[in-house]
């Protein structure tokens, strides 16, 4: 197997966008990395598209070459890959095995979504299809409600605390007022985040992630020709893919995620690294709870110490730990087929030391995970200095 | 029919575009006697974590529990 570096990224901003089409919002990513990379089209020999539900937020399938050749790339493998949340982590995981084994070079991932098209409703119904349809979503679920089962559970078994859920939000808006890019740069107080409206209890509306468009887009080539591209590569250390069950109500413990586990596992062992040595991560913060378990089953924390972890501030910019300092899903956005590929960017910005206002000092290992529906797929990446 | 024991619960206030007129309800996945857990839908009195409840319909394939 070939090492393999990230030699460019591009991101469109993430947020409610009325005049730009799908399209155009994954070739301006495209388009971003190309030139981020000094890569042209015509070098792209694969080319690969996250993308959760196009079919139902915009009415448009086939999705990988109808962006492909609008950014000029023609005639290579062009392929959607569709893993709910997680599309474009497995996207990202999909075109890294093209170049870890030989079969290509240079190729392109990138991750699209198009939401806010749609009523809220209609983008909950879409979404809820991410889940057991047959089942949990027969009864009336969203996932914001398979969410707020799981913090409900969480916080009967280890005490966890309606405070610590906000805690990572107001974190998380704290990071992301920071960034140009946001969906929503706003600070929020820990009041605020209490009090809002409730959406499925114990969630309220700053325990959610946004509605949002976006795109974002990764070049991916063997390490050993990295620099023919750019003095600025990022290595891929460790990743790993895995799988678990669709239906909550399948699981003998929903308080966590044995895909994440699973991947984060395999991911450690190929980077040659333990948790502790992780310097900073993008979490996927879908929920507030979902980024207090994550950082549980990735071995940041013990089981059930995820709540005060947070809370103290110990994943804070500032923290011993930051985790989500481009605002994570929560105030970044979460365009879902793009956050993946979105997360490996955010990534790369802070390896590569260009994180502008959110740049932390710690920043040459870092860990993305990206996990689809209610944990039936997760993707766990990690990337360090070349 | 069938008992169980509730498992985890919440209340649903933001619903998808099929539910949108019976805001608020209650969802639950319950532990069932026989074994096996199950998502369904509360009605009558909320429940909470550990609380015995009894199944008391099935809509649609959905079954409606009852605190016991």
């Amino acid at each position: 197997m070939r090492d393999v570096a990230v030699i460019g990224v591009g991101k469109t901003s993430f947020g409610a966008f009325p005049d730009r089409d799908l399209r155009s919002l994954a070739v301006e990513a495209g388009e971003k990395a190309l030139k981020n990379g000094h890569v042209a089209p015509s070098q792209i020999e694969s080319f690969y598209l996250g993308n959760f539900a196009g079919p139902s937020f915009v009415g448009q399938n086939h999705l990988a070459p109808y962006v492909s050749t609008a950014l000029g790339i023609q005639g290579v493998p062009a392929t959607r890959i569709e893993a709910a949340c997680a599309s474009s982590g497995s996207a990202f995981f999909h075109g890294w095995s093209e170049v870890a084994s030989g079969v290509n070079d240079i190729v392109m991932v990138a991750g699209v979504e198009k939401m806010t098209s749609q009523t809220t409703a209609r983008v909950s119904q879409i979404l809820a299809e991410a889940g057991d349809c047959s089942g949990e979503m027969r009864a009336g679920n969203t996932f914001a409600s398979l969410f707020a089962m799981i913090a409900r559970r969480h916080m009967h078994d280890f005490g966890t605390k309606k405070e610590h859920l906000s805690a990572v939000a107001v974190k998380n808006h704290a990071n992301g007022a920071l960034n140009p890019d946001a969906h929503m740069r706003k600070v929020i107080t820990l009041e605020q985040a209490l009090n809002a409206k409730p959406i499925a209890e114990p969630l309220n509306l700053y325990d959610c992630s946004l509605i949002s468009d976006g795109a974002a887009a990764a070049i991916l080539v063997p390490l050993e020709r990295a620099r023919e591209f750019t003095d600025k590569p990022v290595r891929v250390l460790g990743i790993a893919q895995a799988s678990d069950y669709v239906a909550l109500d399948q699981k003998d413990d929903i308080t966590t995620f044995p895909a994440v586990r699973r991947a984060g596992e395999k991911a450690y062992r190929m980077a040659g690294v333990s948790p502790k040595d992780i310097q900073f991560a993008e979490l996927h913060d879908c929920f507030t709870i979902a980024e207090i378990i994550a950082t549980e089953d990735l071995g940041f924390v013990a089981r059930g110490e995820g709540g005060p972890y947070a809370f103290e501030g110990r994943t804070a910019r500032t923290g011993e730990r930051p985790v989500n300092t481009s605002g994570g899903l929560k105030a970044k956005g979460h365009p879902v087929g793009a956050t993946g590929v979105g997360q490996i960017f955010d990534l790369v910005q802070q390896i590569r030391c260009e994180a502008g206002g959110r740049q932390i000092p710690r920043h040459s290992l870092g860990l993305a995970q990206n996990l689809g529906g209610s944990g039936a797929t997760c993707v766990v990446t990690i990337l360090g200095a070349a | 029919m069938r008992t169980g024991t509730v498992y985890t619960e919440t209340v649903i206030y933001s619903a998808p575009e099929a539910f949108v007129n019976e805001v608020p309800y209650q969802t639950a996945i319950v532990a069932l006697d026989g074994g096996g857990k199950v998502t369904g839908r509360i009605v009558g009195d909320r429940v909470q974590i550990d609380d015995r409840v009894v199944e008391v319909e099935e809509r649609d394939g959905v079954p409606f529990f009852q605190r016991k």
